[in-house]
């Protein structure tokens, strides 16, 4: 069974049908990139992914677990999935490491030892080790999301989702956050980002999918997708980003 | 303790609290217009090139706002006699309401001043117009458009304070209420009744304001 | 007719002035604490409870202070409960400033960005967790300034007590004026007495909030 499994998913806000039926699986150890316009429900797709997001029809099913709208369940698929946001969504009243474990001593009741052992070990691989007691608002925002980044893993999550991580970032901090990915791909950890970096989605993006009107409307291994793409929309939307 | 409440016996009372109801409204529509105006006129003194007038303006703000109203009141209607300024009760109720909204709305209008972009200023006087002109025409309608909850709920507040002109006998709600009482002895009745109409007030308020946000405001809201 | 200095007058007020400030002190914290268990209650989650505070808070900021002095000291006189002009300010000022204090509270929980509730959902913390330890230690810090500005309304609002012969600041005031029939000097004095208290909260409230925007 796949990792991640979405059968027939529909996603309606009100009147808007933002999702139209998606069909989308993912491989362990996969690095898959989500593109499409603005407003063709990637996000959305994303986060009915680990239940930030209800959907109304279908099925997605995450390391065998279904997703659906329960406290319960949801808390317990948090161990599963991690999630890393555009704007970083740190908890600015804490200190770096603070962050890092608060959730593996609450949610996975870990010692403070053993929570900071772990915390630690988490920064030094985002390359923020001096930064422990260093406050979010001290840090430039590449180092913000490499912090976020740190703290999902806290939680040795099976998949990773990242929505757009590197959109908010100045250009020149951009490579340092793409870096870390680059990292946890070779451990071999599953990644589902949703990007506008066109270059690392062809690079170190296994498999693309373009997105477009609520409908995954083509996929394929990325270099295929980059060198040949099939459709029209895809074909203009490639013209719109180069 | 079984007491029965009885609002029967205020119906022959129902002139009363009209007439009180409609100088309500008269104090509370006036006091806005002037109060906004004052408000408006303070918060261009308080960012004025003259420091004079920016600090009397400010004094002014200060003053108003770490007193209470009552005390305003009393020393309108009574203090100001002293000096030969001699004022009914109605106009010394007015002008407290028009003094106290002012100094409140000054303060929130300015805010809404402060946050213009400063590209506004600086393109309204390269197009030649004169500091006057550019609060007036550029500055002042968006700064409105992005204060406005504050201000309503500002002329809410100042509408109920005005049951505190009753204090000088002026004949309004809150008045007519313990005149109410004091003859029908049905004291939590009338006050009950008084109440009951502020609180349709305070709704109808600020769905006029609703109403005039949607004329005043046509751009898409800030 | 006794004659009063100026010195008689000021040390009257000053005497009266106990009273206004004991009176704001039992309000604040008894508005504080009741605004408190308000805002616990609407942290629940229940719909019935958050429309019924809701409806409690409309009606607390959609009647004037005075009416609800004269309701309370009415109104618990109809049911039985004999009350002094004492207690009946301290019942209502608490209850009116607890509406406040609990909508200025619940104001600055909302005002945290949505970001942060979804990052403590993606981590697995419970409803509890996030509120015990994202939510509410970033809102306290928010509070504070719009707290103590709220502190200067209420000391306003004790004004309101002297109506139902409540003796502090402002019932000092006229009682002196009564005696004295120099309003021009007597209101000016009392005046300046309520400033002296609550320009400094003022001040304090505006300083904390600056504090507050650079933090941020
Ligand atoms: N909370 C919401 N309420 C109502 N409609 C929403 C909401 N969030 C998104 N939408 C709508 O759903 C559609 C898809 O939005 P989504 O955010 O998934 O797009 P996206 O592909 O991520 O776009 P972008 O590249 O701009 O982030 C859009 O039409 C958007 O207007
Ligand atoms: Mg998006």
């Amino acid at each position: 069974m796949s990792l991640v499994s979405l059968d027939q998913v529909h996603k309606y806000y009100g009147e808007n049908h933002v999702l139209k039926g998606v069909d989308l699986k993912v491989e362990a150890g996969e690095v898959v990139s989500i593109i499409g316009r603005s407003g063709s429900g990637k996000s959305t797709l994303l986060r009915c992914m680990n239940g930030l997001e209800e959907y109304q029809k279908g099925a997605v099913i995450v390391d065998n677990q279904s997703v659906e709208n329960d406290d319960y369940k949801l808390r317990l698929l948090s161990r599963s999935v991690g999630m890393v946001f555009q704007n970083f969504n740190l908890f600015p009243h804490m200190t770096v490491g603070e962050n890092v474990m608060l959730a593996t001593k609450l949610v996975m009741k870990k010692s403070s030892a053993d929570s900071e052992i772990l915390a630690k070990e988490l920064l030094e691989k985002v390359g923020l080790a001096d930064k422990f007691s260093a406050y979010p608002g001290n840090l430039s925002g590449g180092q913000q999301q490499r912090v976020a980044i740190a703290r999902s893993l806290a939680m040795s999550p099976k998949v990773l989702l990242c929505d757009e991580i590197t959109s908010a970032l100045d250009p020149e901090l951009v490579g340092e956050v793409l870096k870390v990915l680059e990292k946890l791909k070779q451990e071999g950890m599953t990644l589902i980002l949703v990007t506008h970096e066109m270059n690392f989605a062809r690079d170190v993006g296994d498999r693309v999918v373009f997105m477009n009107q609520g409908r995954v409307w083509e996929t394929g291994q990325s270099d295929e997708v980059f060198s040949n793409p099939q459709t029209e929309e895809l074909q203009s939307f490639l013209a719109a980003v180069r | 303790m079984s007491y029965q409440l009885d609002f029967s016996g205020l119906v022959p009372y129902l002139p009363q609290f009209a007439a009180g109801l409609w100088t309500t409204i008269e104090l509370t529509v006036i006091s806005t217009l002037g109060g906004l105006l004052l408000g408006t006129l303070c918060a261009q003194g308080r960012i004025s090139k003259d420091a004079w007038l920016r600090r009397s303006c400010s004094c002014y703000i200060e003053i108003i706002r770490n007193t209470p109203f009552i005390v305003q009141l009393f020393f309108i209607f009574f203090g100001l006699p002293a000096l030969g300024i001699k004022l009914s009760a109605w106009q010394a109720g007015m002008l407290a309401m028009i003094i106290n909204l002012g100094a409140y709305s000054a303060e929130i209008i300015r805010a809404g001043i402060d946050a213009a972009p400063k590209g506004q200023w600086e393109a309204g006087q390269t197009l030649g117009l004169t500091r006057r002109q550019v609060f007036w025409h550029i500055i002042l309608l968006p700064a409105y458009q992005r204060v406005y909850p504050a201000l309503v709920s500002q002329c809410i507040i100042v509408m109920l304070g005005s049951a505190v002109v009753s204090q000088i006998s002026v004949e309004e709600l809150t008045f007519s209420a313990n005149f109410v009482q004091s003859r029908s002895f049905l004291s939590f009745e009338s006050y009950m009744v008084a109440a009951l109409v502020y609180l349709l007030l305070a709704i109808l308020m600020r769905q006029t304001f609703a109403l005039i946000k949607r004329f005043a405001f046509k751009n898409p809201s800030l | 007719m006794v004659q009063f200095t100026d010195w008689d007058i000021l040390k009257n007020l000053l005497l009266a002035a106990r009273w206004t400030i004991l009176l704001s002190l039992l309000a604040f914290a008894g508005g504080g604490l009741f605004g408190l268990i308000l805002t616990l209650l609407r942290s629940m989650r229940s719909k019935i409870i958050t429309r019924i505070i809701q409806t409690y808070v409309e009606i607390f900021q959609g009647i004037p202070l005075l009416m609800q002095l004269f309701l309370t000291f009415f109104g618990l006189s109809l049911i039985g409960i004999e009350v002094d002009a004492w207690s009946a300010a301290v019942i209502s000022l608490t209850l009116f400033s607890s509406a406040f204090f609990h909508d200025i509270w619940r104001g600055c929980i909302e005002a945290l960005p949505k970001g942060q509730w979804e990052a403590c959902r993606t981590l697995g913390l419970t409803y509890l967790q996030t509120m015990r330890y994202v939510i509410v230690p970033q809102a306290m810090r928010m509070s504070i300034a719009p707290t103590v500005g709220f502190s200067v309304q209420i000391v306003k609002g004790t004004a309101l007590a002297s109506v139902i012969g409540f003796v502090e600041l402002t019932k000092a005031g006229t009682m002196i004026n009564n005696a004295v029939f120099q309003p021009f000097k007597v209101f000016a004095m009392v005046a300046v007495l309520y400033f002296l208290i609550c320009f400094p909260l003022s001040v304090l409230a505006r300083h904390l909030e600056k504090k507050n925007h650079v933090a941020r």
